[in-house]
């Protein structure tokens, strides 16, 4: 009991992590109706700015602020350079232009950093595990993960309902010629929401970074994640990703914990833990295949 | 997305030039080097290539050439470079390979081909066995080997309880078959987790609940880098066993003092007292300003082997060559080094524990765990 509610909470810790890569993914497709590829690089240059600057000054809060900064500078420079020539394009040549960007920033971050991962730890102040009530142990780190991405979303929430730039973004979503009639300057929006998304990649690729490892072409396998993920909760619904993000992210350690050992129960040990495995990594892309059979547009998506 | 894979392939392939070493042309020995030196495994790569051109450079031969070429750790991209090695470059002599799915691509058919193959990391039990070629050589192990050391450290250890890990691929399986094939205590779980996988938390829960007294884990790369820091971080002290893919010095310094003290098998270690060694570790470290991993010596290795073949016989006349590199007469970084009947190494598999020298994260030799070790596939190897 004590271990399932342990996974529940790594679950939950995937999930907010998910969601910080996933919000900036749908609010750029959602206002801006870009497919970025090139997403999972920003998650790679905030993670490769916070090793850099916790290993020159050993602050990790320090560390943190570079990589929202990193990440949401090359977020602004790619918008004006490269992305704002896309918006009327279709989506094989956005595709096309953001793929090549993961081939610049991989191999720009291999020839500034070398090819071998670099070195972010947990500040001593989070690392180790603390007791929570019930008698588990869980790291402090986790936790604080799970705070800063819950944090995040309400930010984010409240940004998008009750400030004028929400009220900005959400009308560039639904009519962007009508506001750029009314005379908001559309351009300037569309780089400001696209180095938010940015920064937010960039802040859980630090956050990350500092328990996994910090190398070139960390950002492809949570980039795919984040697809799934705004899929299910519905393309441009910042809501939607983050019920979509919780669910992948507990379908994921749930599943890959509880089929082996429901497997288990009526085959032996050593091939149910290879079924039990092989159907687990399969089990978020089922997940994604039923929402979309259920509710084509996600579970928040309003456009068809 | 298909349009988007050529194009990206395109591009790719024109932006390799292939990088020559030395060029004489006439009489001269061309090897055809395909490695990893782009993407997340690069590492490992650039380590094999610098340990194998070294030995060149050493060598002093100028009538040598190398074309190096880089796989990207993509099956298909090996395959068509190892066409255009043997079809157009017209190599005599093909090694470099790091992953065993590229090996498996492209060996078998290099070797049917004519063409000697050298294998600087990678030996797949398929090689070894019922597909063994007497064009293949492996200089550095067959895949189980160092799994096998691990368990026989577990068991001399008196380990009795252990909780075993891999990714869910080939080389996993492998490697936690090899781990049971000398450990005979019980399993207190196995786990095969996703290829790739960097989050352990849920894995890592499951070691703290299963009353083990050992962890074995075998997670190449990224993935152990991983494992190892939230290992530390969860506050679980049960003891930690790996193979050295983890603990290499490429990866060691990212790892951080959460791999100190842990025990690792390896055929090769930076203190390994004999000449050879001491001098390569050296001249190593003058050359490219950081301390070589096993994945170097095994480049050295694989080179100065070729060399000391290249001595007696040329790789024209296949059967002289082919004797001349059984005698493995050179001197290995590991010392005692001689091939099995199936082309594979014969070698002391050594324990080492990851300690601190000044700032840099190291490993010494603690141990042996198994003398003068062949593998388990020669008598499926008909030659």
């Amino acid at each position: 009991m004590l271990l399932l509610i342990e996974q529940v909470l790594n679950g939950l810790q995937f999930g907010v992590m998910l969601f910080l890569m996933a919000a900036g993914l749908t609010l750029v497709f959602g206002v801006m109706g870009l497919i970025n590829l090139a997403h999972g690089s920003l998650y790679m240059i905030g993670a490769f700015a916070a090793a850099a600057v916790a290993g020159a000054t050993g602050s990790f809060l320090l560390a943190l602020a570079a990589s929202l900064a990193a990440a949401a500078a090359a977020g602004a420079l790619i918008e004006v350079a490269v992305i704002r020539r896309l918006y009327d394009r279709d989506h094989l040549d956005q595709v096309l232009a953001t793929f090549a960007l993961i081939l610049i920033f991989s191999e720009g971050t291999r020839w500034a950093f070398g090819s071998f991962p670099l070195y972010l730890d947990i500040p001593a102040w989070l690392s180790g595990p603390v007791s929570l009530p019930g008698g588990i142990e869980y790291s402090r780190y986790r936790l604080a993960i799970i705070g800063v991405g819950l944090a995040v979303a309400l930010g984010l929430y409240l940004l998008i309902t009750r400030t004028r730039l929400g009220i900005r973004i959400r009308a560039g979503e639904a009519d962007r010629e009508m506001i750029a009639a009314l005379g908001i300057d559309i351009s300037r929006l569309y780089t400001l929401v696209f180095a938010l998304g940015a920064a937010l990649a960039g802040l859980a690729g630090a956050m990350v970074g500092a328990i996994q490892s910090v190398q070139v072409g960390m950002g492809e396998p949570v980039l795919i994640l984040a697809f799934v993920v705004i899929v299910i909760g519905g393309i441009g619904s910042v809501k939607g990703a983050l019920v979509g993000a919780i669910l992948v992210g507990l379908t994921d350690t749930l599943g890959g914990y509880l089929l082996p050992i429901a497997f288990g129960q009526v085959m032996e040990a050593s091939s149910a833990t290879a079924i039990g495995s092989a159907l687990a990594s399969m089990l978020i892309y089922i997940l994604m295949a039923v929402v979309l059979i259920l509710r084509p547009t996600g579970l928040y998506g309003a456009r068809a | 997305m298909n349009k988007l894979v050529c194009a990206a392939l395109a591009v790719s392939l024109t932006a390799m030039a292939p990088v020559a070493a030395l060029a004489d042309g006439h009489g001269g020995v061309k090897v055809g080097m395909i490695t990893t030196l782009s993407g997340g495994g690069a590492g490992l790569g650039i380590d094999v290539r610098d340990g194998f051109m070294l030995a060149i450079a050493q060598s002093g031969r100028d009538d040598i050439e190398v074309v190096i070429e880089d796989d990207q750790r993509k099956p298909d991209i090996a395959v068509q470079l190892a066409d255009k090695m043997i079809q157009s470059e017209k190599v005599d002599i093909m090694t470099g390979i790091i992953w065993s799915n590229l090996a498996m691509a492209v060996v078998p058919s290099a070797v049917a081909q004519g063409k000697f193959y050298l294998s600087p990391n990678a030996g797949p039990s398929a090689l070894a066995g019922a597909q063994c070629n007497p064009l293949y050589f492996n200089v550095a192990w067959q895949n189980d080997n160092l799994h096998e050391a691990a368990g026989a450290y577990a068991k001399s250890a008196g380990y009795a309880n252990s909780f075993i890990l891999a990714p869910n691929y080939p080389a996993g399986q492998d490697a936690l078959t090899g781990y049971k094939r000398m450990y005979d205590g019980d399993l207190a779980g196995e786990v095969f987790t996703q290829l790739g996988q960097t989050d352990y938390a849920a894995e890592i829960a499951q070691i703290r609940n299963s009353g083990a007294d050992s962890v074995y884990f075998f997670l190449p790369g990224g993935m152990g880098i991983s494992f190892l820091k939230q290992y530390a971080d969860s506050g679980v002290d049960i003891p930690v066993v790996g193979p050295a893919f983890s603990f290499d010095q490429g990866i060691l310094q990212a790892v951080g003092d959460a791999a100190l003290g842990v025990k690792n098998t390896s055929q090769w270690s930076k203190d390994l007292d004999n000449a050879a060694n001491a001098a390569f570790v050296e001249s190593f470290q003058a050359e490219y300003g950081r301390l070589p991993s096993l994945y170097a010596s095994q480049g050295f290795d694989t080179a100065n082997l070729m060399l000391s073949a290249l001595e007696t016989a040329s790789p024209s006349d296949q059967e002289a060559f082919r004797a001349a590199l059984m005698a493995a007469d050179f001197d290995s970084v590991r010392g005692d080094f001689a091939f099995a009947s199936n082309q594979h190494p014969i070698q002391n598999i050594y324990v080492r524990e990851v300690v601190r020298e000044g700032d840099v994260l190291t490993n010494k030799l603690v141990g042996v765990a198994l003398e003068d070790h062949g593998n388990v596939f020669i008598d499926d190897c008909k030659m």
